[in-house]
């Protein structure tokens, strides 16, 4: 399997206090990942270093087929290349109806002169079989403030979704979701990583486990264990650190 | 443009019905093509109050829509008076040195008509010579060319420095109000080359025309009239669809546009620009109307009120903008300008010209903490009614 991203090395200090250390992964073109480790482990922070919010102090993140440097990049450049994030909270822009928010999503051209000459009418029947997918086609022109947690998450989906991207980055996607909304969920994300690649992070261990995916454990900064959820739960190491707690 | 866009649109319609039918009416009332009810020089406070409403307009788009809080856009709207003031003051001297030389024996070579201009100009600040500025001031078109070059360029660079180091919130509006400030100070100077704290005066002369100012007044009013429904238009037209869809977001959270993959900088950065060229273009037409600019114009607190008027109109709609703009200088010309009853209280007695700049400080308070919406906010009322009707 060919990778599509590989994160070597890299570690990240804020005022001195090591938030990522020394930390290598990789992942393949059309894989999933959990990615688990206890509050305060720098998940959210590897998350930012891919996606270009934060500048690591060292290592190298290389990505594609054509081995190019994230680094460099700013963060729409990397959206632009296919890499897609998830936000904790559920951040939709609440102003604007369910369409917009997937309209502004959809993978279209994103310069200032192209999206002023934007016309939507080719893309509305894409845009309602997005809201479909996602069970809000009755809220489609509803504002986006106007829907439930459990909703704003799913139209967050969809607008990943829209995105089509190469890599998908998920910070704790089923927070604050009940049951049913967890199953939905779940099937989605493993639907998306038949075709990409996805990395969720997830507290839940329920959830991890019907993701049925290989498993990373962070902790302090840096990756602790590799591999399937039943290998690395009983990894002593891992249990003294977050399992045990 | 289809129907869907008007009908997506029924502000705008209206906006322009009204502003044709307010311009017929000051045509039907004005002493020049009319019944003389209008006097010339409340025409060219309307006109001048249509100007004022343009740069409104702009200010809201970067502000309302885009959530750039620029205290800085009165420089622009500033900058564009100066050259088209430039040309003003250039052509309608030459006139009257070519006039006053007529009549010598030896006919004037080509320095001694430009030596004469340029004392005739800078003699006020002991100079004679022409500036290099000056070396388009000849023509018109080339000092046109200037009214939107020179501020967008000044807004380009400024905001390319500004938006590229993440500049946001307080700090870019402290750093748009240096900017103006900077501007200010150094037009001050008498050899900043338009003539320091004088300005450039006798701007409501156009050169080349002997129609009475009554008539000036109502050309300028048109044009300002024109520009403003061109403005609205341009404006609403822009913010349709999708580009206005990413400039809301920007403004509700622009990290989350980034990571959709848009050059939020690139957007800011558009926007920041075109509003500063279109706030240069009604300062263009504003000035002829005034007569004079000075470089107290473009002190800052002149942006701060024009964030005020936008404020208090409603901040996010065009016609908000409009609102707060005329509704504010209008009323400030009233209460400024003399014709506002004082109010003896016995011990003291309130004088409007003093005590106007406070009500509208208190207003402006009180519309920020009460009504975020701004008079506009009524207008959602009113729609809220026909509703549940
Ligand atoms: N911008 C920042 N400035 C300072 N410290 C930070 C910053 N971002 C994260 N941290 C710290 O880095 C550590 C890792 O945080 P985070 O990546 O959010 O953890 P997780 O998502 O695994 O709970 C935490 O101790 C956090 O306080
Ligand atoms: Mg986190």
């Amino acid at each position: 399997m060919s990778t599509l991203l590989e994160v070597s090395g890299v570690s990240v200090s804020f005022d001195g206090f090591k938030a990522i250390n020394n930390l290598s992964f990789q992942i393949g073109k059309a894989e999933m990942r959990a990615v688990i480790g206890p509050n305060g482990a720098g998940k959210t922070t590897f998350m930012d270093i891919i996606t270009g919010k934060t500048k690591p102090d060292e290592g190298r993140v290389i990505w594609g087929d054509r081995s190019i440097s994230l680094l460099g990049m700013s963060e729409a450049k990397i959206a632009q290349q296919g890499v897609c994030r998830k936000f904790q909270k559920p951040t939709v822009f609440e102003d604007q109806s369910v369409c917009d928010n997937l309209m502004m999503a959809l993978k279209r051209r994103r310069s200032v002169w192209d999206v002023l000459k934007y016309r939507p009418a080719a893309d509305i029947a894409r845009l309602e079989q997005l809201a479909d997918e996602i069970g809000l086609l009755g809220e489609f022109n509803r504002q986006s403030g106007e829907l439930s947690h459990g909703q704003k998450q799913w139209l967050e989906i969809g607008m990943l979704l829209a995105q089509d991207p190469k890599l998908l980055l998920v910070d704790e996607p089923a927070a604050g979701m009940t049951p049913s909304e967890r199953e939905h969920t779940t099937n989605l994300l493993v639907e998306a990583a038949k075709t990409r690649a996805v990395v969720v992070v997830e507290h839940d261990m329920e959830f991890i486990r019907r993701l049925n995916c290989k498993v990373t454990v962070l902790h302090e900064g840096s990756v602790l264990a590799e591999g399937s959820l039943d290998h690395v739960t009983s990894n002593q190491e891992v249990i003294d650190v977050y399992l045990g707690r | 443009m289809g129907k869907s866009f008007i009908k997506n649109h029924p502000t705008l319609l209206i906006f322009l019905a009204l502003l044709a039918l307010f311009t017929l009416g000051v045509t039907i009332m004005s002493e020049a093509y009319g019944t003389a009810f209008i006097s010339t020089s409340f025409v060219k406070t309307l006109g001048k109050t249509l100007c004022l409403c343009l740069v409104a307009i702009a200010m809201d788009v970067v502000w309302g829509y885009a959530g750039i809080l620029s205290l800085g856009h009165f420089a622009f709207f500033g900058l564009g008076g100066y050259m088209v003031g430039m040309w003003l003051m250039y052509e309608r001297t030459q006139e009257v040195v070519l006039r006053s030389l007529e009549n010598q024996v030896i006919p004037p070579t080509e320095t001694e008509i430009s030596d004469a201009i340029a004392t005739q100009i800078f003699g006020v600040v002991g100079s004679a010579d022409f500036p290099l500025i000056w070396s388009f001031a000849h023509s018109l078109t080339l000092q046109l060319i200037l009214v939107v070059a020179v501020p967008g360029l000044l807004a380009l660079v400024f905001g390319w420095l500004a938006f590229r180091s993440r500049v946001t919130g307080v700090y870019l509006s402290i750093l748009t109000q240096a900017m103006t400030l900077a501007l200010a100070l150094y037009l001050f100077q008498n050899d900043s080359g338009l003539r320091g704290n004088n300005g450039l005066s006798g701007l409501q002369n156009l050169p080349h025309v002997t129609a009475p100012q009554s008539e000036i007044s109502m050309w300028f009013l048109w044009a300002s009239a024109a520009a403003l429904g061109l403005g609205y238009l341009f404006f609403t037209m822009m913010l349709t669809g999708k580009f206005g869809m990413v400039v809301k977001g920007i403004r509700d959270n622009e990290q989350r546009v980034r990571f959709l993959g848009y050059e939020v900088e690139h957007y800011k950065l558009f926007l920041f620009t075109v509003t500063a060229i279109v706030a240069a273009v009604a300062g263009a037409l504003y000035y002829p109307q005034a007569g004079i600019i000075n470089p107290a114009e473009i002190m800052p607190i002149a942006s701060i009120y024009l964030a005020v008027w936008v404020a208090i109109g409603g901040r996010g709609r065009l016609y908000g903008a409009v609102i707060g703009a005329a509704f504010v200088s209008l009323l400030s010309t009233w209460f400024t300008g003399g014709q506002a009853p004082d109010i003896p209280l016995g011990f003291y007695t309130i004088s409007w010209v003093d005590w106007w700049q406070v009500l509208l400080g208190i207003s402006f308070v009180l519309v920020t903490l009460y009504a975020p919406k701004g008079i506009g906010g009524l207008f959602d009322l009113l729609k809220c009614k026909e509703v549940q009707k």
